[in-house]
């Protein structure tokens, strides 16, 4: 690791002018990502803000939603999530169970327990490897991704591989979204490093908006399917995914698995997400 | 007593590793240490035009920054072979010049340009990379077959062609006449995949030149300090035997990687000349992928014969052995005389012929990993088995059993004489604790629940106890494969073993002493092992090919026998008995039928005192003994693997696996599961999911765990591991040996299982969801198109 500068952020606003300050600085959320890169040297940030401290960014809302007359409200709470709350804090909430339990087993299944202790939400959101999960719900969900700046929707922040919405000194502070009435996620783990080699997370909002998206298989990172929302929308089920050609255009090849591989493992893990 | 040979004595050398304790090479600290890094060729082929180490020198910290050229003028050696392998017409095999550190060209991604020395890891590293090197880079070839077309890039200038060898095994007139008139021909092209060695701990240095007495001491991560201090000293002139002391302290795992001498350990030993401080080199992850030995590498094309009655006629191999950029120290006896002369299996057949090409390639050197030669040649022979089996439409088990050997001696038509072995004995167990009667159903069963069931055999052989030093000589090997011990019998009564077999992971300190424990009746508390140290231990040829036991412990055996005799001299003296009279039982000497006794450490102190022992005998109690083996041993099984795929991602589930093997006498049987336990892990791991890849640059695209897929507990299946043994004739504890077996056997049982379930032969290793999903599809496509 090359020697870098480490400054323990106080608040968001502290870490904003932390960053500011530094002449090439980084965030430190859970440095799940980070550190390991740079102890193997390919990153060498001047300054590292560490914001995992910081309680604010921290910690796991959900707000019932009000019913309305005699509509019966079985979901839709409104979930926020700190942008520094651990995969393990989100695995392990109770109230988050209870309201949308498919996250909770997303991130129960994120690396290992020495991963999720320390890796957070915001920062595998920041980072947006194209094989992470988060970026495959919060699109899936709909989500928002709120900044020290501004609020950015799921669909305009995700864009390319490791590329996102943000700007430089930008700061993730929660992740918003609505539980929907139906929300499955599969994932298919690469053997090696077992990050999504495919992920399919497929919700239903209360409105019955359906919306999939898909991780771990695409050339330029995390994208939603056309064909097996609109599949989906019209019938819920793995049948319907089955009548979906999922097409090899525009997936990834690697040692692991060719484009075609991944195609079919889209419609797999779609189906197993309807199915859970 | 309870300790004895057969007993399950919890390892001896847990308490230190459990608690952390264990002393590592990198945990060794010496004074006025400093830190050494590598700078690395980035491309697998170039010239290098020039070096340029001023600003790299001169940065904080560092202590000198060392080329090649400097290397080579102080007279420093080049790398060697230690086995000399003769071609098909009589020459020499084409060894290119391996320089510790690259002086005009680079040949794989990683080989050594320099070595930096400095005041801390960082420093170290920091310099290695503002050290610029100049390079024309060339073109590259990854693979064996590639590399031997006319054209291919030229790796070194004595091997025209990227020929290293073209070398024969067996009968081939009479192999060609067989196949040609024979009834059956079953034909298949074999690909054995590349390997990474992966031990826990990476390989490590600490070099330490001590100018006063013109010595070096090297602590490193040898599997055999003996034969590193050897070649340290008579190939590569670092020092003097007398003058060089090696030290193999703790080691974590090796799986042969650990056997060779590399580059980082000769550079590291000079630095500290050149510097005058020790010097310490711990590998990362990285650059263990990028310079350990790998393992495997064979492209083979085989073609065995069947008579009507299908007993096999013939058989031939054709193998292009990939051995990388140079040729470590054993690479070129590991793809011929440790493989193809294992290319008779467990079958009776009357002629055989191989011939295998050694081939240079812009790859890291590949050696003995593991089985080392014997895990091609099973799986060679095993998948040709189960494919002949589908091709005559024959139960797999029987046509195996039809053509086994029954008698022994066996002589193969490719050098070894098979000593001993119940081969049907073996499958018979494994079949039973397999049920493989109930497979149908079972398999009808799991086609309900959408799932493809499929069970593949494969019966091992292999040849280990490695190895008898006339044979080994006439075959080319440049050392002998004996083993030395010594019993140090204290004046207290408390024993030593000093033995020249190295532990790495083996549990030697618990099995060595169960020996002992056996022979003299002490318990195991009081009996210490001792080895790795070349100033400690007279000699040693170290640990591989499976052979501390029925080799490393038959010297110790050896030397017993020498300290029971003079223990009975003394004790016949003493108690004033006849010499016939005396035995060695519960700790003491005793006279048969008497209440006459010496207690053990009486029995020590009578010998160091040398108060009262026998005229002209001298003192002390301490005998040792080279042992040298009459013959190979050959340890053998049967593996029957029973296997699940999911036909929408083909995911492959092992949902059986049964380990029936005879490795002869067992020591210790908790030891030995415990060795083919990991074998099998690592044979699975093979078979399943590991594979180091090569882009077409020659940079390694699994060159981490991100991408190279190491067996973990999930991956693998309660394993049902037994034993059917038969005793070794060959050495006097009937020993076989146990070490390999797991990997050797366990591969193509698995891509026999799952080539079953999926009904498509055509699948290579690592049979991956993606490459067992390919398989399924071109069936279906096969299906459809019929």
């Amino acid at each position: 690791m090359y020697t870098t500068k480490y400054h323990k952020a106080s608040d968001a606003a502290n870490a904003a002018s932390l960053l500011s300050g530094a002449q090439d600085g980084k965030i430190l959320a859970g440095g799940q990502t980070l550190v390991p890169t740079m102890k193997q040297r390919l990153a060498a940030p001047s300054d590292l803000v560490d914001i995992s401290g910081i309680d604010a960014l921290r910690g796991i809302t959900v707000t019932a939603r009000k019913k309305l007359g005699v509509l019966k409200a079985k979901d839709g709470a409104t979930i926020t999530i700190g942008a520094a709350t651990t995969h393990a804090e989100v695995a392990g909430n109770a109230d988050l169970a209870k309201a949308c339990p498919v996250i909770c087993g997303l991130a129960g299944e994120i690396g290992d327990p020495a991963v999720r202790h320390r890796g957070t939400i915001g920062g595998s959101v920041a980072n947006n490897d194209p094989a992470a999960d988060y970026p495959a719900a919060l699109m899936a969900l709909g989500a928002t991704i709120t900044t020290n700046q501004r609020s950015i929707s799921a669909d305009d922040f995700f864009t390319g591989l490791f590329a996102t919405a943000l700007n430089d000194g930008e700061i993730i502070t929660e992740i918003s979204f609505q539980a929907p009435a139906e929300g499955g996620y599969g994932k298919f783990p690469s053997p090696a490093s077992r990050y999504a080699m495919v992920g399919v997370f497929a919700a239903k909002s209360i409105d019955g908006d359906v919306r999939v998206a898909v991780t771990g298989a695409g050339d330029d990172g995390v994208f939603r399917h056309a064909g097996l929302e609109a599949a989906l929308a019209s019938n819920w089920s793995a049948d319907a995914v089955s009548g979906v050609d999922v097409s090899a255009d525009g997936l990834m090849s690697d040692i692991h698995g060719n484009a075609a591989y991944r195609a079919n493992l889209i419609g797999v893990m779609a189906k197993k997400a309807v199915s859970a | 007593m309870s300790e004895g040979i057969g007993a399950r004595v919890l390892r001896k050398e847990d308490k230190r590793f459990l608690l952390g304790k264990g002393r590592y090479t990198d945990d060794i600290v010496e004074p006025n240490q400093a830190y050494a890094a590598f700078v690395r060729s980035p491309h697998a082929h170039a010239t290098i035009k020039s070096i340029d180490s001023a600003a790299a020198s001169a940065m904080e910290g560092v202590e000198g920054v060392l080329t090649g050229p400097e290397l080579v003028a102080d007279g420093i050696g080049n790398i060697i072979c230690g086995w000399g392998v003769t071609s098909k017409d009589g020459t020499p095999m084409n060894m290119g010049a391996w320089s510790a550190l690259a002086t005009e060209k680079v040949r794989y991604v990683g080989d050594a340009v320099a070595i930096v020395v400095a005041d801390s890891p960082a420093a170290a590293k920091l310099a290695a990379e503002a050290v610029v090197v100049d390079y024309d880079v060339l073109p590259v070839v990854v693979n064996s077959v590639d590399a031997l077309e006319a054209g291919a890039p030229e790796i070194h200038e004595n091997a025209p062609g990227n020929l290293i060898f073209d070398w024969e095994i067996g009968n081939q007139e009479p192999t060609e006449a067989a196949l040609a008139s024979a009834e059956h021909i079953v034909e298949l092209d074999i690909v054995n995949n590349r390997l990474a060695p992966n031990p826990m701990e990476p390989r490590a240095a600490i070099a330490t030149f001590n100018e006063a007495e013109d010595h070096y001491t090297l602590y490193t991560t040898s599997q055999n300090p003996h034969v590193a201090r050897l070649v340290l000293s008579a190939f590569y002139n670092v020092a003097p035997e007398h003058k060089l002391r090696v030290i193999a302290p703790d080691v974590g795992g090796g799986f042969g990687s650990k056997i060779y001498i590399y580059p980082e350990e000769i550079a590291c030993l000079w630095a500290s000349m050149k510097t005058n401080r020790s010097v310490k080199w711990t590998s990362d992850r990285t650059e263990a992928f990028l310079t350990d030995a790998h393992g495997r590498d064979h492209v083979t094309t085989a073609k065995m014969g069947f008579d009507k009655n299908h007993k096999i006629v013939g058989l031939r191999v054709n193998t292009k052995a990939n051995l990388g950029a140079y040729m470590s120290l054993f690479s070129s006896a590991t793809p011929t005389y440790l493989y193809a002369t294992l290319l008779s299996g467990q079958y009776n057949i009357e002629n055989v012929y191989a011939d295998v090409q050694g081939v240079y390639t812009n790859t890291v050197p590949v050696d003995a990993y593991r089985g080392a030669g014997r895990p091609e040649a099973s799986y060679v022979m095993e998948r040709m088995m189960e494919t002949a089996a589908r091709q005559l439409g024959v139960d797999p088990a029987e046509l195996r059993a039809k053509n086994f050997v029954k008698e022994f001696p066996h002589q193969t038509p490719v050098i070894m004489a098979y000593d001993s072995g119940d081969f049907k004995a073996n499958q018979d167990q494994a079949m039973k604790a397999a049920d493989y009667k109930g497979f149908e159903k079972r398999r009808k069963e799991a086609a309900k629940r959408g799932k493809l069931r499929g069970i593949g055999f494969s019966n091992y052989i292999e040849a280990c106890g490695i190895a008898p030093s006339a044979a080994v000589g006439s075959l080319g090997a440049g050392v002998g494969l004996w083993e030395s011990a010594e019993v140090r019998v204290n004046p207290v009564g408390t024993i030593e073993i000093l033995t020249g077999s190295h532990s790495h992971g083996q549990g030697h300190e618990t099995t060595f002493a169960q020996l002992v424990s056996e022979r003299l009746d002490l318990p195991t508390d009081n009996i210490q092992i001792v080895h790795g140290d070349t100033d400690k231990v007279q000699f040693g040829m170290g640990t591989y090919g499976s052979r501390s036991g029925a080799v490393g412990m038959s010297a110790i055996s050896k030397a017993l026998d020498k300290v029971e005799a003079k223990v009975k001299k003394i004790g016949a003296h003493v108690l004033e008995a006849s010499e016939d009279d005396i035995v060695i039982e519960g700790g003491a000497v005793k006279v048969k039928g008497t209440d006459k006794q010496m207690l053990w450490h009486e029995v020590g102190l009578a010998a160091y005192t040398a108060h009262n022992i026998p005229e002209g005998m001298e003192p002390g109690l301490k005998e040792s003994a080279f042992y040298d083996p009459s013959n190979f041993t050959f340890p053998a099984g049967c593996y029957i693997c029973e296997v699940e795929v999911d036909p929408e991602t083909g995911t492959t589930d092992i949902v059986q696996f049964v380990a029936s093997d005879d490795f002869g006498t067992i020591i210790n049987p908790m030891i030995v599961e415990g060795q083919v336990h990991g074998g099998l892990a690592q044979g699975i791991g093979q078979a399943m999911l590991e594979g180091v890849v090569y882009d077409d640059d020659g940079q390694q695209l699994s060159a981490s765990y991100m991408d190279y897929t190491m067996p973990r507990a999930d991956d693998l299946p309660m394993y049902k591991v037994m034993h059917q043994s038969t005793e070794c004739p060959g050495n006097p504890l009937g020993m076989k040996g146990c070490g390999e077996a797991g990997a050797i056997g366990s591969p193509p049982a698995v891509i026999n299982a799952i080539t079953d379930a999926i009904g498509n032969n055509n699948l290579a290793m690592p049979a991956t969801p993606s490459a067992v999903w390919a398989a399924l599809q071109e069936v279906s496509a096969k299906t459809a198109a019929e």
